[in-house]
């Protein structure tokens, strides 16, 4: 193995070698078939969908016969009345979630940390880890049994109290919590695999030699435990940033209803919502197509600047 | 183990494994309210009256939801996709994240490439849905077995868990006459179980899971997944406002029985297969994933 890798890395690469190489991999190339022609069919091909993006595409006449309109879908996007409400809404949903949601997994991680029987640890880590593995209509449906008029819980102690029901799910000023909790709920345990990981190569014996130095408990946290998850932290936080553009789609289609909607519509869902379900399919992809270069060129971006603070980059 | 540093356990330690509780518990009660609501017999359940634990037991509902053709069939949509689709899964993701462990294989780099461009750029949802109908796959399982076959994530994670393990195993199975494709078989896999134990998890969850693909290309109410079933029921019939009878509607059947714990224990049978396969894998997928993630 080794030689023919030295061998092949050695050669100049030409029409004669690189037929002979290829007859070299034939048998991983057979291994590898199922996947290349994944990548060719399913994400290599629709790319070409990017062109409808640019002409008023109607499925009778096809690609070749669909008059080309330019940019017009995508100055159709900017100046529709929904695009600042979804600009805000994704903007408003992600710095909520930045602020409230990114750093509890690395306080839950310290406190598994501190947690010194194994026993009580893994059980407490099955359990966070659990709400993960769990669809987003099941989380959206057990939001509806805790906050519905109908059945929720919250409403029913109100009814049994006689006071007056709570409309939460209808409520636009209350949907940006009520969705940032519930990927808080579902996320936050599986969010602290990545810190304990990082945590469980730390040397015991830097807590001990603190201990003896006669570091309190929060010292230790702060001096060791959060030290040596910092690069995992900044790692994660560019990742995070890269994502700003980023809303879960599945969770917000669930969450959408009509009194909802200036709150609940993103870019995603706009696409669906217009490309499919109204038939508009080029401003769909011109939808899609802008939503996917913001987030590149945000995942770029906040790249560039890991590198240029002296962290490796990401990708 | 042989040496333990012992702290005074302090007030602390006691604050600390008492959140704890209280956030495990905070991440089940929502599971538990919902088991205990469904089992409820319906001769003493009372709208809006909020109860913990149900006065009289039953399976009342279930054996409605069970005795539905609705139900039934998403039941059988639902385990086949997962079944078929994680076996395929698994085929594509590790014979491909295999090939790509061979740094001589020509044009290696460019697969690479592909791989982790599409991690941070999709061509988005309509393109894709163009796709599936032009291949014909439109109301068929294959549309969600095939337009997942694998994912960047999982073929870079795979990947190098395979560059992890020691090349001279290999290596000697290439000496004993082996071609790669029976030292894939033979070496390769049964080192990789514990991250297979990881994905078969990972890729079977996701397809138990799978709503919004299932909603736009299976147009056909029968062949409705699990995930569309209970959102017809739970989700639209709560929203929409149409009223009481909207779950029996969904479920094609207008015998009474409350709606509350119909559209209860249907979410605990659409979360019951992971909540049973759950405890006997999650051990190995922490192991399965980090050895991959956090080397890359």
């Amino acid at each position: 193995m080794s030689q023919t890798n030295a061998l092949s890395r050695n050669t100049p690469p030409s029409k004669a070698r690189f037929g002979k190489r290829l007859y070299r991999y034939r048998y991983v190339y057979l291994l590898a078939t199922p996947g290349i022609l994944y990548y060719l069919v399913f994400k290599i091909a629709p790319m070409w969908g990017i062109v409808l993006a640019f002409q008023k595409y109607s499925p009778y006449a096809g690609v070749w016969n669909s008059p080309w309109v330019g940019l017009k879908f995508f100055k159709e996007l900017v100046t529709a009345r929904v695009f600042p409400l979804m600009v805000r809404n994704t903007l408003v949903i992600n710095f909520i979630s930045l602020a409230f949601f990114f750093p509890l997994p690395i306080l839950l991680s310290v406190m598994l940390n501190e947690v010194r029987g194994e026993g009580f640890k893994r059980i407490n880590q099955s359990i966070v880890y659990l709400p993960h593995f769990l669809s987003w209509v099941v989380v959206v449906s057990l939001t509806y049994f805790l906050l519905s008029t109908d059945v929720g819980v919250i409403n029913k102690i109100l009814f049994s109290m006689g006071r007056e029901q709570i409309t939460f799910l209808s409520n636009p000023k209350l949907f940006y919590w009520i969705v940032v909790t519930q990927s808080i709920w579902r996320d936050t345990g599986w969010g602290t695999i990545i810190f304990l990981a990082a945590l469980s190569g730390v040397d015991p014996q830097l807590y001990e030699a603190a201990v003896m130095d006669g570091a309190s408990r929060l010292r230790q946290i702060w001096h060791i435990t959060l030290t040596s998850i910092r690069p995992t932290i900044v790692t994660l936080l560019i990742i995070r940033i890269g994502h700003m553009a980023d809303v879960g789609f599945e969770q917000m289609l669930l969450m959408q209803n009509p009194l909802v909607m200036s709150v609940a519509e993103v870019f995603d869902t706009y696409a669906f919502n217009q490309g499919i379900l109204r038939g508009q399919l080029s401003f769909g992809v011109a939808v899609g197509l802008f939503k996917n270069i913001i987030g590149l060129s945000l995942i770029f971006g906040a790249n560039m600047i890991a590198k240029r603070s002296g962290h490796s980059g990401i990708y | 183990m042989s040496f333990q540093f012992h702290q005074r356990r302090s007030g602390w330690d006691v604050a600390n494994y008492i959140v704890l509780a209280m956030i495990s518990l905070t991440s089940m009660i929502p599971l538990l309210y919902v088991i205990s609501i469904s089992f409820t017999d319906p001769a003493v359940y009372i709208p809006l009256r909020f109860q913990l634990l149900p006065p009289k037991a039953s399976i009342a509902a279930y054996k409605y939801i069970l005795s539905t053709n609705s139900f039934m069939n998403a039941l059988k949509s639902t385990s086949f996709i997962t079944l078929a689709g994680t076996l395929c899964n698994l085929i594509a993701t590790y014979t491909f994240a295999y090939a790509l462990t061979k740094r001589g294989m020509p044009l290696r780099k460019l697969m690479i490439g592909v791989i982790t461009f599409n991690l941070i750029f999709s061509v988005g949802l309509i393109p894709n849905y163009l796709l599936i109908k032009n291949l014909g796959l439109m109301n068929s399982y294959w549309a969600l077995i095939l337009g997942g076959l694998t994912n960047s994530w999982s073929l870079i994670v795979v990947r190098s868990f395979m560059d992890s393990l020691p090349k001279e195993l290999e290596e000697s199975a290439t000496i004993d006459g082996c071609n790669e494709l029976m030292s894939f078989l033979r070496v390769i896999l049964p080192l990789s179980m514990p991250s297979i134990a990881a994905f078969t998890l990972f890729f079977a969850v996701g397809h138990w899971n799978t709503y919004f693909n299932a909603l736009i290309y299976l147009s056909d109410s029968t062949k409705w997944t699990l995930q569309v079933l209970v959102k017809s029921l739970v989700i639209d019939s709560n929203s929409g406002g149409v009223g009481a009878s909207g779950a029996a509607a969904a479920l094609g059947d207008e015998r009474v029985l409350p709606q509350e714990t119909i559209r209860m224990a249907s979410i605990v049978l659409s979360m019951a297969p992971i909540l049973c396969v759950y405890p006997f894998l999650q051990k190995y997928f922490v192991k399965g994933v980090m050895l991959g993630a956090v080397k890359g």
